[in-house]
């Protein structure tokens, strides 16, 4: 009986003691939600590994006592139901003081008011939906927009690209819809003309009906916009199969198409494609160059770091600020001012600011040409648009 | 005029190799449903295990094609052998529920370990150089991958059709399908047919699954992915039947890519209103017995 007494208030005692060690040094949870099974497990293996990476070059910059513990959380797809129980589970159980990660717009979509009502600062490193950040003043993007990327690209395909009529034909979801409706401002404000335009299902596994349509239309281009990944190739793989090249039909469209990681496995069809985009891992900026080479030293060269990853790391490298800022108490309001006009210079992509009025990205925007590069594929950087604002909230502004 | 002409000669075309693929790694789905009654919703694992090791061998060993597609046959008829001795063969008696429930199970397995094994992106798939670029037939060029597609497709199922109606082994299947209890009393051992038949009809799906890769991208999720249109294809053209699979896939796969050619904001729907509509004429498929 003594015994077992004993081994209680000895147990007891060391849960004290842990307990205000734990206390002492303060540890900043970040909820980490991302894709990391099914079909989509690509994406978040590519945004978990950015934001690692990042923790550890960075880790030592935290301010003293400060320790920070990554909760990830697996949403297994576009999936709003299960990314909102989970952030809420994140919030209500594990009192994280940031979410982090969010592939996916509708689920970002789904979470957003969730961290209006908890106050806790959200950083998208990925979802792209370009309301996101209005739903919530607790919401900050370091990802893009696509009309960021499209309306500007739109302009230019009208007017250096010298394309005069173009035929749109996207996935049929919110991202497809919110690019074609982009590129098309961009292009017909530009004197542009937009033959036809059509909206593919998104779990469609062949293109050739959808790209013969395209072809009988016989427009200068088409803009595209699919899902990275097989979506892509498989679109890449029909565009070559009606010999579209050999009719002089080009193919555009945003990064999406040609992400990094995914382009040894396209074969060499996509030569030549223009795309427009925020990152390619073969620009030749110092940072850039140091973020490759701080990736292949630490996952090897099997897949190589795309776009995602470097919202990865810019999602930790704007919560690393904000705890430096807070001095190591990251209270939601100083959090968000912090972040409000937060710069980084160093970034993979170049130079990035957090937009103080709309907490959106402002970045530059590439035009990018894939080429061959000692033997690879590469998104060759041409035409830089620099610190581009995302123009939907210009052209939208807040109803009250 | 000329160009609306071509565009249905490129729909037909596109449609027939589509049509191709679903048939050969559907139709051994249609026997092992037909001839042992097992649901089994994993066939496509099997297709998905073919275009693993085809392009394995291809893109980490540079094993020439045909090897490679010889290999991924034989080797994917192999291990579902044991497969069906170690698994199957203890469900054959069981209800239906609970066949679906473990081959579901056998998916998403296969769905973990491929991703465990490979890593969650599509598997590259390049034909070799003599398959790849435009056939010119002199009045149009056809792309030279979808042709070969087309062709091995139309000789496996000329060899296939032989070998039911031609062969002992053939001969025993069909009796088998018929009338089971008949077959076994005259000395027929349908233990082994069985597994036999689920071997050959697993290596087909494999040669699908490793031929299509072109079309049907190879990744972890396959099994999963596809498995709506196998399944169409199967309950289309009646369980049990060479034929059936034939036809049905040829229906699905250019009346599909002629709809969504037309009326392509509907036209992927329409598959499944065609799909109704004949279940609803002939619920034991096209070429189903009651």
């Amino acid at each position: 009986m003594t015994s077992r007494f004993g081994v209680v208030t000895l147990a007891a005692a060391i849960a004290a003691a842990l307990a205000a060690a734990s206390a002492s040094a303060e540890t900043i949870k970040v909820g980490v939600i991302l894709t990391y099974s099914g079909p989509a497990a690509s994406l978040g293996d590519q945004i978990d590994k950015g934001m690692s990476l990042y923790i550890k070059e960075h880790g030592h910059d935290l301010p003293q006592g400060v320790s920070l513990e990554l909760i990830r959380r697996d949403d297994t797809g576009l999936n709003p139901a299960t990314a909102k129980r989970l952030a809420q589970e994140l919030i209500t159980r594990d009192h994280v003081n940031f979410l982090a990660g969010l592939i996916w717009s509708p689920n970002a979509l789904a979470i957003a008011p969730l961290s209006a009502e908890a106050k806790v600062p959200t950083i998208s490193s990925n979802a792209a939906a370009v309301n996101l950040t209005r739903l919530s003043p607790y919401v900050a993007r370091v990802s893009f927009t696509l009309w960021q990327e499209c309306l500007p690209f739109g302009k230019w395909a009208a007017t250096k690209g010298g394309f005069k009529k173009v035929y749109i034909a996207v996935s049929d979801f919110a991202p497809g819809h919110e690019a074609a409706d982009a590129f098309s401002k961009g292009f017909k404000d530009a004197g542009g003309e937009i033959v036809d335009s059509v909206a593919i299902p998104v779990k469609d596994p062949d293109f050739v009906p959808y790209l013969q349509r395209v072809k009988d239309a016989k427009p200068d281009a088409v803009f595209v916009f699919v899902p990275s990944g097989k979506q892509a190739t498989a679109l890449m793989k029909a565009y070559s199969d009606l010999n579209m090249k050999a009719a002089g039909i080009k193919i555009i469209g945003s990064q999406d198409m040609v992400p990094d990681e995914e382009l040894p496995n396209m074969g060499d069809e996509p030569l030549g494609v223009i795309t427009v985009g925020t990152y390619s891992n073969a620009a030749t900026r110092p940072a850039n160059k140091a973020y490759v080479a701080a990736w292949k030293r630490e996952y090897g060269d099997k897949t190589p770091p795309g776009f995602m990853s470097v919202g990865g790391w810019d999602a930790m490298a704007a919560i690393f600020s904000a705890i430096k800022a807070t001095g190591g108490h990251p209270d939601p309001d100083k959090v968000m001012a912090a972040l409000a006009g937060w710069k980084n210079p160093d970034s993979p992509r170049g130079e990035i600011m957090i937009d103080p009025e709309t907490r959106d990205i402002v970045q530059h925007i590439y035009i990018r040409r894939v080429e061959k590069v000692g033997g690879h594929l590469a998104n060759i950087e041409f035409e830089t648009l620099p610190m581009t604002k995302d123009p939907w909230k210009e052209l939208n502004p807040p109803k009250n | 005029m000329s160009a609306i002409l071509a565009a249905i000669v490129s729909i037909a075309f596109h449609g027939l190799a589509y049509a191709m693929v679903l048939y050969l790694i559907s139709v051994g789905l249609s026997v092992t449903m037909g001839l042992m009654g097992f649901v089994n919703l994993a066939h496509g694992v099997f297709a998905a295990a073919g275009g693993f090791v085809m392009t394995r061998l291809m893109n980490g060993y540079g094993v020439p094609f045909p090897l490679a597609v010889a290999a991924a046959f034989l080797a994917v008829g192999a291990g579902s052998m044991v497969l069906e001795r170690l698994l199957y063969r203890r469900l054959y008696g069981a209800d239906e529920l609970s066949q679906v429930l473990m081959s579901v199970g056998l998916i998403f397995m296969s769905v973990a370990a491929a991703k465990f094994l490979w890593g969650p992106l599509a598997q590259p798939m390049t034909p070799p150089a003599y398959l790849s670029g435009q056939l010119d037939l002199g009045f149009r060029a056809f792309p030279a991958y979808r042709s070969f597609l087309i062709v091995a497709g139309a000789v496996v199922v000329t060899l296939l059709w032989l070998g039911l109606e031609r062969t002992r082994f053939g001969a025993r299947i069909r009796a088998a399908v018929d009338n089971r209890r008949m077959a076994q009393s005259i000395g027929i051992d349908t233990g082994r047919l069985f597994t036999w038949t689920f071997a050959l009809g697993s290596a087909l799906a494999a040669l699908g699954g490793a031929l299509g890769a072109d079309i049907l991208a190879i990744d972890p999720a396959y099994a999963l992915e596809h498995l709506v249109y196998f399944l169409i294809v199967v309950a289309v053209g009646g369980l049990g039947s060479i034929r059936g699979p034939f036809f049905a896939a040829l229906l699905l796969g250019i009346a599909d890519t002629g709809f969504k050619y037309l009326l392509p904001e509907f036209g992927a729907f329409f598959i499944y209103a065609l799909t109704l509509a004949i279940l609803l004429w002939r619920p034991q498929g096209l070429f189903g017995r009651v």
